[in-house]
């Protein structure tokens, strides 16, 4: 009933060939981006942005990007986390190197370094498969981490090892540093993030995305078929890592504002990523934002049950929380393996009858 | 002999016993690899929690060694069928990646579980295995290696010989080697999918065990005792998914070219390298073997 695409006729190629060609899902996504850029930034308030919303948009976009190399190209990678580093580290090198640079070009390149990384660690995959390559991914993060700590020249020679964003502004308006307003890094995230995320549903449906989704199908089928496999792995390598890398970007420079390699990109990193991708929804772009959604509100919300309602202890309400994730996930997984995203595909479909059965 | 020499012989000696320590862990995943095709990503927390259940048990209730050993199997065996029942067999023809990280899943509740239960601090594990080092290699062979590492290494030969008894000779044993072969041949001729499963998650609930005792003799049980799962990836990648023999061989390589490069490699690049280097070990072998040294050989169709 209010999800009924009778009577929207398409006409034309273009029409046929839109993306969102329900008119119901664009004006939907319009709803939420004028309410994402239109309202929240008047309500916004340092904890909104530093607790949940830049959170959310930095871990989105590392999963837009991880879920672009598992999801669609099924490749599992357990690198996240140290190529979020190599994009953090990148920005931060930038940012000192050439303190005048706008932060919109630092972020971009922070993204560019991290594909080039990420083709190299990409490399193997052309011979490994499975979950061979994916303990082999594994070598990529612990390798990274060691090697941010290791050299003092990623840090500047920082004896404590952390980096610490210095301001740097777009267009003039500081977006990093300790003087920044919680709705302008907010804004600059959302634009980031929207951004590209119309970039990536746009790559997926197109000749580049569903070469990843044969080779994730059938490897040697596709080759066969003459999609090769070279281009093919590498390309979502680079694609992915460049997602990732500028996830790291924002994530180091604008959200945490200073970040020290083992703790901030560390292997629970990776595995939060792919636990986004997961329970989002593989090979979904929507499936990635609702599953940063609901990895970055859960332990907020179970924290706030537990210690301020329940008045748990702090230690205790930690050890429940770690119990209580786990339970969680393998109950989404159980119910529903397809993620949240194939949940809203049934909604939309109950949507679509109701109120009547068939 | 010279210096050198007896040196070079002394670490590859704590690198072969490493190597002992890291294949026990290997073993529990090449198990249940075998057998149900899952990724046990939960083994390094299994053995924590076995570990963190044997002293809470001797601790707590102040139970001799060998009855707490006992218990904990036990318990080691209640938490394998509670997998099955609550998890696995949910999960039956899912993706290998959903089960992936199910396994993930699953350690979190185990470590939260422990945590509660035993609480979170450092604790010492006691079970009478002998400490220091090994007093006649060091008198007579100038050898230092240490009798917990002795002890770890007999350990492990006999826990592989036992494991080899039982599942060449015995009929359960025979079942599990079917089902590892072919889940549904198995089926058809009558083997039940599930208690093979709960007797295959138990016996790496009890080499987790082993794992954990050994680990946690050496440097007290605590959380950082989950992560030696993480050691164990790269060895079980180096000797294959699905065989024993692969695990231990494994193990002894990463743990040999480990120490051996730490000692001889590591300062020229600073140092500390023990955390990447036996992944970086295992992928060259891969970029050889996909398929690992002794894994079964992967073949694709169309």
């Amino acid at each position: 009933m209010f999800y009924r695409e009778s009577g929207q006729f398409k006409t034309s190629y273009p029409a046929d060939q839109a993306i969102f060609p329900i008119a119901q899902d664009r004006w939907g996504l319009i709803a939420v981006l004028v309410v994402a850029y239109g309202v929240v930034p008047f309500l916004i308030d340092d904890y909104w942005s530093n607790a949940v919303l830049l959170p959310f948009l930095c871990y989105a976009m590392a999963a837009l990007g991880l879920n672009i190399l598992v999801g669609y190209c099924g490749q599992i990678s357990l690198g996240t986390g140290g190529f979020m580093a190599v994009g953090a580290y990148a920005a931060y090198k930038i940012m000192t190197t050439f303190p005048n640079l706008d932060f919109i070009p630092v972020v971009l390149a922070a993204g560019l370094i991290t594909a080039a990384v990420g083709v190299l660690f990409g490399l193997p995959s052309l011979r490994i498969k499975g979950f061979y390559l994916a303990v082999a991914t594994l070598a990529a993060q612990f390798f990274l981490v060691w090697v941010f700590n290791k050299f003092g020249w990623f840090n500047n020679y920082n004896a404590t090892g952390q980096i610490t964003a210095p301001p740097a502004s777009v267009f003039g308006i500081l977006v990093t540093g300790a003087h920044t307003h919680p709705a302008v890094t907010y804004l600059f995230c959302l634009s980031f993030v929207a951004l590209f995320a119309l970039v990536a549903k746009n790559l997926v449906r197109n000749r580049v995305g569903r070469s990843w989704m044969a080779i994730r199908d059938m490897d040697i089928a596709a080759e066969i078929i003459g999609v090769r496999p070279l281009t093919t792995k590498l390309s979502a390598f680079a694609v992915s890592s460049f997602y990732v890398g500028m996830a790291g970007a924002l994530y180091f420079a604008v959200w945490l504002g200073s970040a020290e390699p083992t703790e901030a990109f560390g292997i629970d990193q990776s595995f939060l990523v792919l636990f986004m991708v997961i329970i989002g929804g593989l090979g979904s772009i929507l499936g990635s934002f609702l599953g940063a959604a609901f990895i970055v509100l859960m332990p907020i919300l179970l924290k706030n049950v537990m210690v301020d309602s329940l008045g748990m202890a702090a230690v205790t309400a930690k050890h429940v929380e770690i119990l209580l994730m786990g339970l969680l996930i393998i109950f989404f997984l159980i119910v529903e393996p397809h993620g949240l995203a194939r949940l809203w595909q049934i909604l939309k479909e109950k949507l679509r009858l109701w109120p009547f059965p068939y | 002999m010279s210096q050198d020499l007896m040196f070079l012989i002394e670490t590859v000696i704590s690198g072969l016993m490493a190597g002992v320590m890291y294949s026990l862990v290997a073993l529990g995943f090449v198990l249940i690899f075998k057998a149900s095709g899952v990724f046990n990503f939960a083994q390094g927390v299994m053995c924590l929690f076995a570990a963190l259940t044997l002293v809470g048990l001797m601790e707590t209730f102040g139970l001799p060694g060998w009855a707490a050993v006992i218990l904990t199997i036990g318990v080691m065996a209640g938490v394998a069928w509670v997998i099955e029942w609550a998890v696995l067999r949910h999960l039956v023809n899912q993706d290998p990646i959903i089960l992936f990280m199910a396994t993930i899943g699953l350690a979190y509740v185990l470590e939260g579980v422990g945590d509660l239960v035993w609480g979170s601090d450092v604790k010492v594990l006691d079970l009478g295995i002998p400490q220091g080092a090994w007093d006649w290699g060091l008198d007579n062979l100038n050898l230092y290696v240490e009798k917990l590492e002795i002890v770890a290494a007999v350990t492990a030969g006999l826990l592989v010989t036992v494991l080899a008894i039982f599942f060449q000779k015995t009929r359960v044993g025979r079942a599990l080697r079917a089902v590892a072969d072919d889940h549904q041949a198995a089926l058809s001729v009558g083997i039940s999918l599930r208690s093979i499963w709960v007797i295959v998650w138990t016996v790496a609930g009890i080499v987790a065990l082993v794992a954990g005792v050994m680990w946690g003799s050496k440097s007290g049980v605590q959380f950082s005792l989950s992560l030696i799962a993480l050691k164990a990836l790269p060895v079980l990648i180096l000797g294959g998914f699905t065989s024993v023999p692969g695990a231990i061989i494994g193990g002894l390589i990463i743990g040999v070219g480990e120490k051996v490069a730490e000692v001889y490699v590591g300062p020229f690049v600073g140092g500390a390298i023990e955390n990447w280097f036996a992944y970086m070990l295992a992928l060259a072998f891969l970029l050889f073997r996909p398929q690992g040294l002794f894994g079964e050989k992967i073949i694709e169709r169309v």
